[in-house]
Formats: structure tokens, C-alpha cells, sequence
């Protein structure tokens, strides 16, 4: 193609813009959040959005990097990244810093950095290699277990790590096995769990299995070609147990804390004077961060206009609640926007994905989608409290070095393999 | 098929994001107010109330502060509530009990949770405050009176009801406003406006800072102080007199319409209604049927104006010319019309001039006076309109428009209002003679006797009446400064004039002469009727009386109202004449009289319809058997 001439043109420039205007915004709402009326020092490093800036400026470096490097490289050394970034993980259990309750972070000199923001790429990169390989087949078993195997490994470090809502990102992989051949069974199969789950703590164990066990027998004697008796009976089991187990797991096993989160979510509580008080005390940032969003309007209180966001009434503004100061100081043009440049974003890496001519760039690039897709799903919809509390943090947009270079190095991988497929043309 | 899965989620949260969006932040947007922002922190600063003078300089009204203990319901953290108690000097029921107030108010906004603390308790408390999270203390002004008279002038402030914090987002919940008097009148110039420092808070309800640099705060701007135009001086010494009897004086300067004195008995000490123990008092003062101290009855006593009337009937028919001053009427003790009862007549009988009808109070030549005034058209409704005009002019039959925020209109029937009695019927002068004696359906307040008797000593106008007689730094109502006119021409005032000063002379106040001041005036009596269980039952009459002095230079008007008082020479007159010659004078020598009116109590009179038992009124002259159990029909 044409743009095969000038070298500075061959990358995806659409993808690039995105991420650009991503980053700016999100450094203004940092800026909005870690500031408190006093007057702002650009540089002043003791400052979160002086040390962002910071972070920002460095990502560039890092981007210049990636970009240099030879595509081929990152599919010959896929298993080795990988396998340094397990290490990395596996090294916090004797080398890392526990803050918040999360043995998540090394610390070197004053700077901390966060292993498991790295893990997602060197993982998508080592699932694009395993997938990519012509012995891989992921229709079969073997070849599931294999696939799988590749996510437990970071999933269970960082689960160990305390940090439960990394670990789920791991599941947004379904949807890149999905897309290489991975039976929709298993799509079913997490479909009806989550489903089964929802409908036993919302109506109790009981109502559930009664739900679950007339729509199995319906499936089955509706059928022309009748299935097998025992798979049906079997299911039936399945799902009375789960019904059940899913009770007992909520009643015994759930901290007080996540219980309360789920029943609130969920509507479980009656008792309006309880439910006050769980929103006030237990999902007190949720609430302050609904509030913060609603009081924004159309148009917002106006750039470091927020007397939520001044007073830091929501913790963690800055980092997995930025979303509500874009929804206090920017209004429903400044959320909106952020949700379309997200789509866009999504759309754009998902159609590049499908235009690659290898497959390892085609699985790499729909992993990026997938893991972006999850991140931008948990964290808005959180925010907003359409689901559950997980703490993630939003792409480009939350404070943070080790989750902004993480998924500047996530994307921009992918960018420099999707201008590999331009030269090759 | 498989590629569109990951396609169409995020097509489908994209899609969810932006309409919970809009659902939150368009359709159920929280509006933003600073003052209902909790992470704003809100303190006042309330200025100093303004004081009032009185039109000699003398301070009536000062400040005195005082601590209220506010409560923020949503911000109070458990805390030690027997300790919390026992600082407050509360039950801990009560703790309780104010709480819920509070919350079921507005969880979020202040509301008083202890008002008015002591000194001393404020000292104490004010060290601990901090550990009480949700509580804070609010400086406020109370009022501080330098005197124990005028309450129904000065009138009070109390917290402002939720009623009124709906009206004017100004006030907020445990601020001081304006209730009655010029504290309701004036309150605007008075209050001042509080300053507010808006506090960014941070989540843990800690002070950051003032919010953008307190680019919205605003500093307190002193109230105004006034000036009001009671001599108090001669506001006390009508208090004193009217004690032990009830009803009201009003005193007037005639060339201003500066209300000198506006007394209403009984009274009550302004300093009751003041702090911690207001409510209690005012409960107890509103709850007091018998004496009724809340009431003013020189701004809201309805009655009879009784004989003053006279003399507008007078001025009526001279600018009708329906009579001329030399013209007489033989007065045989009785005057008769149209074949009934004839309206008796207690003035000695003999020929009557217009000024010996004035001096002598002849209903005789007054019943004529009005029937020729109303004869000189042929439609009785028309005549009784022009006549109804004139006796308005004199600031009668409506609201005077004084800026005191309580009233009554009183009552100048006009042509329509028969019209509407007698729908069948064709009436005339005869039939509504009662008027013309100033009875039947005539009814004024004492402040409106008052201005009409202004309106005379000026020969033909008055200012409207008022209280207010400087503002700091503002002017004041130019509508006080306006002339009003009366419909009667200055030339016949003089024969009326001259009526009322032989009253002083030889007629029915000539017992009330005080030495050295030329003094015009009027007795009067109203009869006086109590309803009672549907039955009209009558009591002694009510005494009226008005003057003004000096007669050719007019510096007080007066009109001065005792309920049972009899005839009106026999207290209302000797007020009136005491007033004068305080007012005048600066000092009493009527000696005699003013011990005769102090030791005169009429709680005796007040107490016969309360006894269960038969009882004589007007000295004797009647007999009541009626057992009343229910309160006099004061208000009516
Ligand atoms: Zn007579």
C-alpha cells in the first residue's frame, strides 16, 4: 500500500489517537483527583498527578521501544516473556510489598511496580504463541487443558497475592478460546453458572433447582431427537448442587464485606435502614462515586470544579474510581465520551485482529481486545454500580506506572505486530 | 459467526454504559447546591442585630450572645451519649427524642439540637466539643432589652419555622427572625445578612481548606439600627396608668404621624420572650384567655367609636352643607323619628348649637345633623355613599397602613352595605340613625381614633401613622412623609374644634382641665356586648376618650380605650389628660388624678362574668343573671 513508502506512517494511527486522547483526559481527571485547592506543580513528584506525568512521559520511551523492536521478536521470545513474568509474580511470595493487604508490589527505591499489569501481555503473548502453533488444536480436550493451563498459572499467583480482581481478568481469555474454536459448551457452561449463581442468592436454593430442573426437562422431552436421559439427569444434578453450594458459599464462606457487596448489588436486603448503612459504610466509595457522577449532570461542575472529587469523598479516585470524576467535573458529554473512545478503541484492535494474516497476531490482538473489553466492563460498570465491587482499574485512564505501561505495552505490541501485516502486504 | 461474539458485547455495554449514563447524570441529576453540598462545610457568621432607640435616643433593644448546639444527623459518630447529656443537661430520652427531630427534619442539614446554653455551660462544653463528631456550636445574637416596656411594639425574634426557611432559602434552620413588631417590620434592616465561609471538607469530615480560596464566602454585614418614634418616656408612664385595667392608647404627633406611644393592656415584659425560656413564656402568655397580653388592642381592638364620632358627623354634614355651626336643635331628652322609639338623650336638654352639641355630647343634634346629611339626596344609598367618604377620608373603614404588621380595617358602612341588609326594604337616615352617635355598625381601633383625631387637630389632614422614625443610613418609607387630605374644607374645623375644647371648658370633661395646656377632646362610651354561648349578654361599657393639645398648635393627638371603663370621662378622659400634661409638660402635677387612675383597678369588672353569679354593670344600673363560662368577645 501507499503507506508502505514512509516508515512513519505504517503504524495504525486511528489506534494510536485513541490512546493518546485516553491518556490525556485521564491525566486531567488525575490532576482533578490528587489535587486539593493548591497550586499545581506540574513536576512536583509527591504529587499523583506530577508523578503520572511523569509516568506518561516515560511511556513514550517505552512505546519508542516496543516499536523498534523487530515484530518477529515477540512471537520467538513469547515463552520466554512469559515465563519471566511468571517468575516475577512467583518472586513476590519472598520479595514483595504488601500494601492494602496485597503482597501485589516490589519496591525499588521509592517507586513501586506491580508485576501482575505485565502478566496480561506476557500471558496474551504466550497464549497467541500456544494457539499459533500448528500442533495446537483447542477442539480438543488436551488441547483446552493445555490453554487453560496458561491462564491458571498467573491466575493462581495473583489470587495468592490477595488480589482477586486481577485474577478475573484472566476469564476475558474465554472469549479469545472462543473465537480460535474453543465448543460453545463451555460458553454455555459459564452462561448458566453465572446465571444459576445469581438466581439461588437472589430466590434461595430452592426456587433455583425448581427453575433449573423444569427447564432441563422441558429442553429434554421437547426435543425431536431426545437426549440422552442420564446427561439430563446429570445437568439436574449439577445445577441443584450448585443452587445450593452457591447458598452455603455466600452464607459460609464469603467475608462479611463481600457479602454485603453482593447483597447490595443484588437487592438482598430489605430493610431500608440496613441497606443505608451498608452503602454508608461498606460500599461508602461506591455510593459517594454514584453520587459524585449524578451530581455532574449534562455538563459537569466544570474542570477542578468537583467539591467530591476536591474532597476526595471517594477513595481510590484517582486510581479504580477515576471514572467519577469525569462523571462530577465533565457531566454525561465527558462519560460519554470516555465510553465511545473505549468502544472505538475495542472495535478498531477487534477489526485489525480479524484483517492479520498470521494467526499469532490475529489470537495476540484479540486477547488485547478481550482484556481491555473486561477492564473497561468491570470498572465502569462498577463505578456506576451496575456490577459488584472488584477493584480494576481503567486503562490508560487510572493513576498507576505498572497499569499504564502494562497496557501501553499490551497495545502498542499489538500495533507494531498490525504494522508487520502493512509491510508484508 | 464466532468472531461477532466479542463484537456485539462490547456494541452491547457501550449501549448500557450510555443509557445508565443518561439516566443518572441527565434524567436523575442532583442539581448542585453549595449549601446543600456535604462535602462543602457551611459556617456562619451572624451580625449584630440592629438596636432600637426610641425618638429621644434612649436604647431599648441591645444584643446579648448566645450558643445554640447544632446537629448535622448523617455526621454524628457514636459517642459517649451520658457524658454528651450531662454536658447538654438533658435526659438521655431527650437526646433521643431531638435526634430523630433532627433527622426526620433533614439528615444532612444543621438543626438546633440545644438552644440558648449559659455561660457557663457553653465553657465547658466548648472544650469537649471535638469528640462529639455531628455536633458543633453556633455563635448566635439574642436580644438584650434595656427596658421592660413597648413588648407589643418592639414585638420579638424566635428561630424561623421550616415554613418560612421554604419562603426565604435565606434562613436556615435555628436562625432568628423577626416574629412580631418592628422586629417583624424592620427585620430586613434589622438582621443585617449573615456571612457564610464555605469549607471543603474531606471524607473523613475534616477541613481541607476554604473552598476555591473562598472565592464564594462572604463576609456578615451589620444589621441597621433604628430609630422608632415612641417617646418612651411617655410609652412607660401610660403603661404604668393602664395597669390592672385593660385596652389601649395611642398618641400621635398630628404634624408627623409618629406614633408616641402604642399601649396595649395588659402587657407583658419583652425580656420574658427572650433565650432558653421563651417558648415556655410564650406558651404561658398565649394561653392566658383572660388577659390576653398577645393581643395589641391599639392596633387589633374592633369597637364602637361611641361620641368622638360626632364630630366627623359634624364635619359631614357642615361640608354638605346639611347644617351651618349657628344652627340649633331643641333637645328635649329625647330625639324622635318616624314613629319609633325615640333615642334617648342625656345631655340636659335646651337649645344646641353645633360647638354646645359638641360640648355637651347631644345625641339629639348629631341624630338631626346625620339625618340632614343623608336627606340632602334623594337616594339614601347615594347619600350614604358621599357620607361614607368623608368619614373615610379620615383613614377610617380600612387599613391605615402603619408598618406594624398587625391590624383591623373597622368598619364605614356605604350605601351598598345597607343595600345588601335591606334588600326588600327601603331604608333611610331614620333607619341606620345609630351611626350618626357613633354606634350601630361603625366600628374602629384605637390607632384609627387616634388618626382621626390628628386629622382634626390639623384642620383637614394627617400622616399615615407610623413607628419608624430612622434607619441607619437609609431613608425611610417616603409613603410616611405623603399628606392626606380629608374631603372637608379647613374653614369647618374651627366651630368643631372650638366644641371639643369647651368640652374641656364647661362640658363633659371639664373635670379633666390641666393646667396652662389648651386641650380639645371627647368622652365616649361604647356599649359593650359579650357573646356568649349564642346569647348576646351586656357588660359595663367601654370608656373612650380623645384629645389633642395645645388646641392652636397641636403637638399630641390621643385616643385612649378602657374596656368596662364606664363612661369615658371617668378613666379614658383622666389618661388621656395625664398623658397630655407628661407629654407636654415632661412632668405631672395633676397629682390627685394620677393616684386616683393608679389605684384604680378594674380586674373586679373583668372577673364578674367569670363569677357564676348575677351581676350589676354600669355602676349599678343594670342587672346581668347570666352565668358566662366561656372568655369575653374581645377580638370582634
Ligand atoms: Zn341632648
Amino acid at each position: 500500500m501507499i503507506r508502505q513508502t514512509d516508515r512513519n506512517f505504517k503504524f495504525d494511527w486511528i489506534t494510536i489517537i485513541i490512546f493518546l486522547l485516553l491518556v490525556g483526559f485521564g491525566w486531567l481527571n488525575i490532576l482533578s483527583a490528587s489535587h486539593s485547592g493548591e497550586t499545581i506543580e506540574y513536576l512536583d513528584f509527591s504529587k499523583s498527578y506530577g508523578k503520572q506525568l511523569l509516568f506518561i512521559l516515560l511511556t513514550f520511551v517505552l512505546i519508542v521501544m516496543i516499536l523498534s523492536i523487530e515484530a518477529k521478536f515477540y512471537e520467538r521470545f513469547a515463552s520466554i516473556i512469559y515465563l519471566a513474568s511468571m517468575l516475577s509474580l512467583a518472586g513476590l511470595f519472598i520479595f514483595g510489598k504488601n500494601v492494602n493487604g496485597a503482597t501485589s508490589w516490589y519496591g525499588i527505591g521509592g517507586m513501586t511496580f506491580q508485576p501482575s499489569e505485565f502478566a496480561k501481555a506476557a500471558t496474551a503473548l504466550a497464549v497467541a504463541k500456544y494457539l499459533s502453533d500448528l500442533q495446537t488444536d483447542i477442539k480438543t480436550f488436551k488441547g483446552q487443558l493445555q490453554a487453560f493451563a496458561i491462564l491458571v498459572v498467573p491466575a493462581i499467583l495473583i489470587l495468592l497475592q490477595n488480589d482477586a480482581g486481577s485474577t478475573l481478568v484472566y476469564g476475558s481469555f474465554i472469549f479469545v478460546f472462543y473465537r480460535e474454536g474453543l465448543p460453545h459448551q463451555y460458553l454455555t457452561l459459564l452462561i448458566s453458572t453465572v446465571v444459576m449463581s445469581i438466581l439461588s442468592l437472589k430466590f434461595g436454593g430452592v426456587v433455583a433447582s425448581i427453575i433449573a430442573i423444569t427447564l432441563i426437562l422441558t429442553y429434554h422431552f421437547t426435543r425431536k431427537k431426545k437426549p440422552v436421559l442420564i446427561k439430563s439427569l446429570l445437568a439436574i444434578l449439577a445445577c441443584t448442587i450448585l443452587s445450593f453450594g452457591v447458598q452455603f458459599f455466600y452464607e459460609n464462606v464469603l467475608k462479611a464485606h463481600q457479602k454485603d457487596r453482593i447483597s447490595l448489588w443484588l437487592r438482598l436486603e430489605k430493610d431500608p435502614d440496613k441497606i443505608a448503612e451498608m452503602r454508608r459504610d461498606i460500599l461508602y466509595n461506591l455510593y459517594e462515586s454514584e453520587k459524585a457522577i449524578r451530581s455532574g449532570g449534562l455538563s459537569g461542575r466544570g474542570f477542578l470544579e468537583g467539591t467530591r472529587t476536591t474532597g476526595k469523598f471517594v477513595p481510590e479516585q484517582h486510581t479504580d474510581y477515576i471514572f467519577s470524576t469525569v462523571g462530577e467535573e465533565w457531566g454525561f458529554m465527558g462519560t460519554v465520551t470516555v465510553v465511545i473512545l473505549f468502544v472505538l478503541l475495542l472495535l478498531r484492535v477487534l477489526h485489525l485482529a480479524e484483517l492479520q494474516k498470521s494467526q499469532f497476531s490475529r489470537v495476540y490482538g484479540y486477547s488485547v481486545a478481550s482484556i481491555i473489553f473486561f477492564h473497561f466492563l468491570i470498572n465502569i460498570g462498577m463505578v456506576m454500580g451496575l456490577i459488584p465491587t472488584i477493584g480494576i482499574p481503567l486503562p490508560f485512564f487510572s493513576y498507576g506506572g505498572s497499569s499504564l505501561w502494562g497496557f501501553t505495552i499490551l497495545l502498542f505490541i499489538f500495533i507494531k505486530l498490525d504494522s508487520n501485516r502493512i509491510n508484508e502486504w | 459467526m464466532r468472531q461477532f461474539l466479542l463484537f456485539f458485547l462490547i456494541v452491547a455495554t457501550g449501549i448500557t454504559f450510555v443509557s445508565r449514563l443518561f439516566y443518572l447524570q441527565v434524567l436523575n441529576s442532583s442539581t448542585h447546591n453549595l449549601y446543600e453540598d456535604n462535602a462543602i462545610r457551611k459556617v456562619f457568621d451572624y451580625p449584630k442585630r440592629g438596636f432600637v432607640y426610641d425618638r429621644n435616643g434612649e436604647l431599648l433593644v441591645a444584643n446579648q450572645p448566645s450558643y445554640d448546639v447544632m446537629i448535622i444527623p448523617r455526621e454524628v459518630k457514636p459517642l459517649d451519649t451520658l457524658e454528651f447529656c450531662s454536658l447538654l443537661k438533658i435526659t438521655k430520652e431527650q437526646f433521643i427524642k431531638t435526634y430523630d427531630k433532627a433527622y426526620h427534619y433533614s439528615p444532612r442539614l444543621p438543626s438546633v439540637f440545644v438552644a440558648h446554653l449559659s455561660k457557663e455551660d457553653y465553657a465547658v462544653l466548648q472544650e469537649k466539643m471535638r469528640k462529639f463528631e455531628g455536633f458543633y456550636i453556633q455563635k448566635r445574637l439574642l436580644r438584650d432589652y434595656q427596658t421592660s416596656i413597648g413588648a407589643n411594639v418592639l414585638g420579638f425574634i424566635a428561630e424561623v419555622n421550616p415554613g418560612q426557611i421554604e419562603k426565604n432559602p435565606y434562613y436556615k434552620m435555628g436562625d432568628l427572625i423577626g416574629k412580631q413588631g418592628v422586629e417583624l417590620s424592620y427585620e430586613e434592616e434589622l438582621r443585617g445578612v449573615k456571612g457564610i465561609k464555605f469549607i471543603q471538607k474531606d471524607r473523613f469530615n475534616r477541613d481541607i481548606g476554604p473552598y476555591k480560596d473562598g472565592k464564594f464566602d462572604t463576609l456578615p454585614k451589620q444589621g441597621k439600627d433604628i430609630t422608632i418614634t415612641i417617646d418612651a418616656a411617655l410609652q412607660e408612664y401610660g403603661e404604668i396608668l393602664m395597669q390592672n385595667k385593660h385596652g389601649g392608647i395611642v398618641a400621635i404627633e398630628p404634624s408627623t404621624g409618629e406614633i408616641l406611644t402604642l399601649i396595649s393592656a395588659p402587657t407583658y415584659n419583652p425580656n420574658l420572650l427572650v433565650g432558653r425560656k421563651r417558648s415556655r413564656n410564650y406558651t404561658q402568655l398565649y394561653n392566658d384567655t383572660i388577659n390576653r397580653p398577645l393581643i395589641d388592642r391599639s392596633l387589633q381592638r374592633m369597637h364602637e367609636p361611641g361620641s368622638p364620632f360626632k364630630t366627623l358627623i359634624a364635619l359631614a354634614a357642615l361640608q354638605e352643607h346639611a347644617i351651618v355651626p349657628e344652627g340649633t336643635v331643641t333637645c328635649t331628652g329625647a330625639y324622635h323619628y318616624g314613629g319609633r322609639r325615640p333615642m334617648g338623650c342625656h345631655c340636659g336638654g335646651g337649645s344646641r348649637d353645633l360647638t354646645r352639641g359638641i360640648a355637651k355630647s347631644c345625641n339629639s343634634y348629631f341624630a338631626n345633623a346625620f339625618r340632614k346629611t343623608i336627606g340632602k339626596y334623594n337616594d339614601a344609598s347615594h347619600a350614604m355613599d358621599v357620607w361614607s367618604d368623608h368619614i373615610k377620608s379620615f383613614g377610617l373603614g380600612n387599613f391605615l397602613g402603619y408598618d406594624l404588621p398587625i391590624g383591623q380595617p373597622g368598619n364605614i358602612p356605604n350605601g351598598a352595605y345597607y343595600d345588601k341588609w335591606y334588600p326588600d326594604f327601603k331604608w333611610g337616615a331614620t333607619t341606620i340613625i345609630s351611626n350618626s352617635i357613633g354606634q350601630g355598625e361603625v366600628l374602629v381601633t384605637p390607632i384609627q381614633l387616634a388618626n382621626m383625631t390628628a386629622a382634626i387637630a390639623n384642620r383637614g389632614f394627617y400622616y399615615t401613622p407610623h413607628i419608624i422614625k430612622d434607619i441607619e443610613n437609609q431613608e425611610i418609607d417616603p409613603k410616611y412623609k405623603e399628606i392626606h387630605h380629608t374631603t372637608i374644607d379647613k374653614k369647618y374645623f374651627e366651630p368643631v374644634i372650638q366644641g371639643l375644647n369647651d368640652v374641656y371648658n364647661y362640658g363633659t370633661a371639664s373635670f379633666l382641665k390641666v393646667p396652662g395646656i389648651e386641650i380639645c377632646g371627647k368622652t365616649g362610651t361604647a356599649e359593650n356586648f359579650a357573646k356568649v354561648e349564642g346569647e348576646r349578654v351586656q357588660l359595663t361599657d367601654h370608656g373612650i376618650f380623645i384629645a389633642f393639645a395645645p388646641k392652636d398648635d397641636p403637638k399630641i393627638a390621643i385616643a385612649v380605650f378602657v374596656e368596662n371603663g364606664y363612661y369615658g370621662a371617668r378613666w379614658a378622659g383622666r389618661i388621656a389628660s395625664l398623658m397630655i400634661e407628661k407629654y407636654i409638660k415632661g412632668e405631672v402635677t395633676l397629682k390627685q388624678m394620677e393616684k386616683m387612675v393608679l389605684e384604680k383597678s378594674l380586674e373586679e369588672e373583668y372577673a364578674k362574668p367569670y363569677a357564676g353569679k348575677p351581676f350589676t354593670i354600669n355602676d349599678g344600673a343594670k342587672v346581668q343573671g347570666l352565668h358566662l363560662k366561656a372568655d369575653n368577645d374581645q377580638t370582634n
